[in-house]
């Protein structure tokens, strides 16, 4: 983080209130910083999201601890748990609703590919209809792991150019992410 | 009131439709002709307080005839007594009556079981899907349904433009062998079919052996 916010700190042109810095990096740099989740916990992974969510591991120490039930109000939908064919629908209308900028964390091994459900009743892999940044396998993963995907989505975040994309409300494609590869986290 | 008491009376009030009921460690099976399953019910819930139905499922015995059957698992909380009802049913157009207006409960039971088996209950309140989406094709629960599943519609959703695919089953179903004391050996990808793992455990104790 310390390599994108540099404020150089010049005591000619700095006083006592003002930091000179790029709009990109104090805008990322506060979405990085206060990403509100959208807990969409499906199945058992939203039991370890809840934990996460709790005082032992307090995704609160990275401004994540605003737990959005309504849409209109998260930008970071965790999609803990697995998701059937029926269930799809809902989990892609909540995720329309929720407004630019917004991203998608698949937590779990069924959230990122099925898991051990090769089955007809469930979707292999959320990325079939949602645009995935970060992918953190386990079954289900530890509340580090997620903890470690969120990090590392909030250093993606940190370099996106959010001045030139204010004001576009282009979709993100589907299997691609954010930056040319979607971050996987070994959560096992 | 036992159970001993309950069978002869029922079996008098049906004169000889009702065969005897099966005995296996204490649970007794009753198989019904699906004609009078709903009188027999109500007949057992109103003169021997079988008050609960506990639960109420299709089974799909393929390739054997009849293909169908629908179980039912009655209790009676007065007199602590469990009674398992059965209903076969042929492969083409499996019908029976409704139990709803016996026992309420049944409702979402032979929902599940329409949706699972293709069962259809007359007179039911509300026969819909309860498990998968209005407009699915497929009963997936038979037995002669992939499991990986089939090519299917799927309204009002972005999964692959509307459309259910086969998953991918990379080899599977695994299986794994639950006697041995090695976890290598119990890991199910190890084995692809059957009968890989029983070569390898054959040569495995011969190896010991040895």
């Amino acid at each position: 983080m310390s390599q994108i916010i540099q404020t150089g700190f010049d005591p000619k042109v700095e006083g006592r209130d003002i930091i000179v810095t790029r709009l990109d990096a104090a805008i990322d740099w506060v979405r990085a910083n206060s990403c509100w989740p959208m807990p969409m916990g499906l199945a058992c992974c939203a039991i370890e999201l809840m934990a996460t969510g709790a005082s032992r591991f307090d995704i609160s120490r990275f401004g994540a601890e605003v737990m959005r039930f309504s849409p209109r109000q998260a930008d970071l939908m965790i999609v803990a748990g697995t998701c059937v064919y029926k269930m799809s629908g809902v989990v892609k209308r909540v995720w329309d609703q929720m407004t630019n900028p917004k991203w998608c964390i698949a937590m779990g091994a069924c959230a990122s590919t099925g898991g051990m459900y090769r089955s007809y009743a469930v979707v292999q892999g959320i990325d079939q209809f949602l645009p995935v940044d970060v992918y953190i396998s386990g079954c289900p993963p530890r509340p580090e792991a997620l903890l470690e995907g969120f990090m590392a989505l909030q250093r993606r975040i940190a370099q996106d150019k959010s001045l030139s994309d204010l004001g576009t409300n282009q979709p993100k494609p589907l299997n691609s992410g954010l930056a040319p590869s979607p971050i996987i986290i070994n959560g096992e | 009131m036992t159970l001993y008491e309950i069978l002869p009376q029922l079996y008098q009030k049906f004169s000889g439709q009702i065969p005897e009921a099966s005995e296996f460690r204490g649970e007794y099976t009753c198989t019904v002709p699906a004609t009078l399953i709903k009188t027999v019910c109500s007949y057992l819930k109103e003169s021997f307080a079988f008050d609960l139905l506990l639960d109420l499922s299709g089974v799909d015995n393929y390739g054997q005839e009849p293909r169908f059957s629908v179980d039912y698992l009655l209790y009676s909380i007065s007199h602590k007594i469990h009674l398992r009802l059965i209903c076969l049913l042929p492969e083409e157009n499996p019908e029976i009556d409704s139990v709803t207006s016996v026992w309420a409960t049944a409702n979402w039971h032979e929902r599940e079981a329409w949706d699972m088996y293709g069962i259809r209950f007359l007179d039911h309140p509300n026969l819909k899907r309860i498990l998968m989406w209005e407009g699915y094709p497929y009963h997936p629960l038979r037995k002669d349904f992939p499991l990986a599943g089939l090519p299917a519609d799927l309204p009002d959703t972005a999964v692959d433009a509307g459309k259910v695919n086969e998953s991918p089953m990379h080899g599977g179903p695994f299986i794994t062998s639950t006697g041995s004391p090695h976890s290598h050996a119990r890991e199910p990808r190890q084995h692809h079919t059957l009968a890989e793992l029983i070569i390898k455990q054959k040569k495995s104790q011969k190896t010991e052996q040895d």
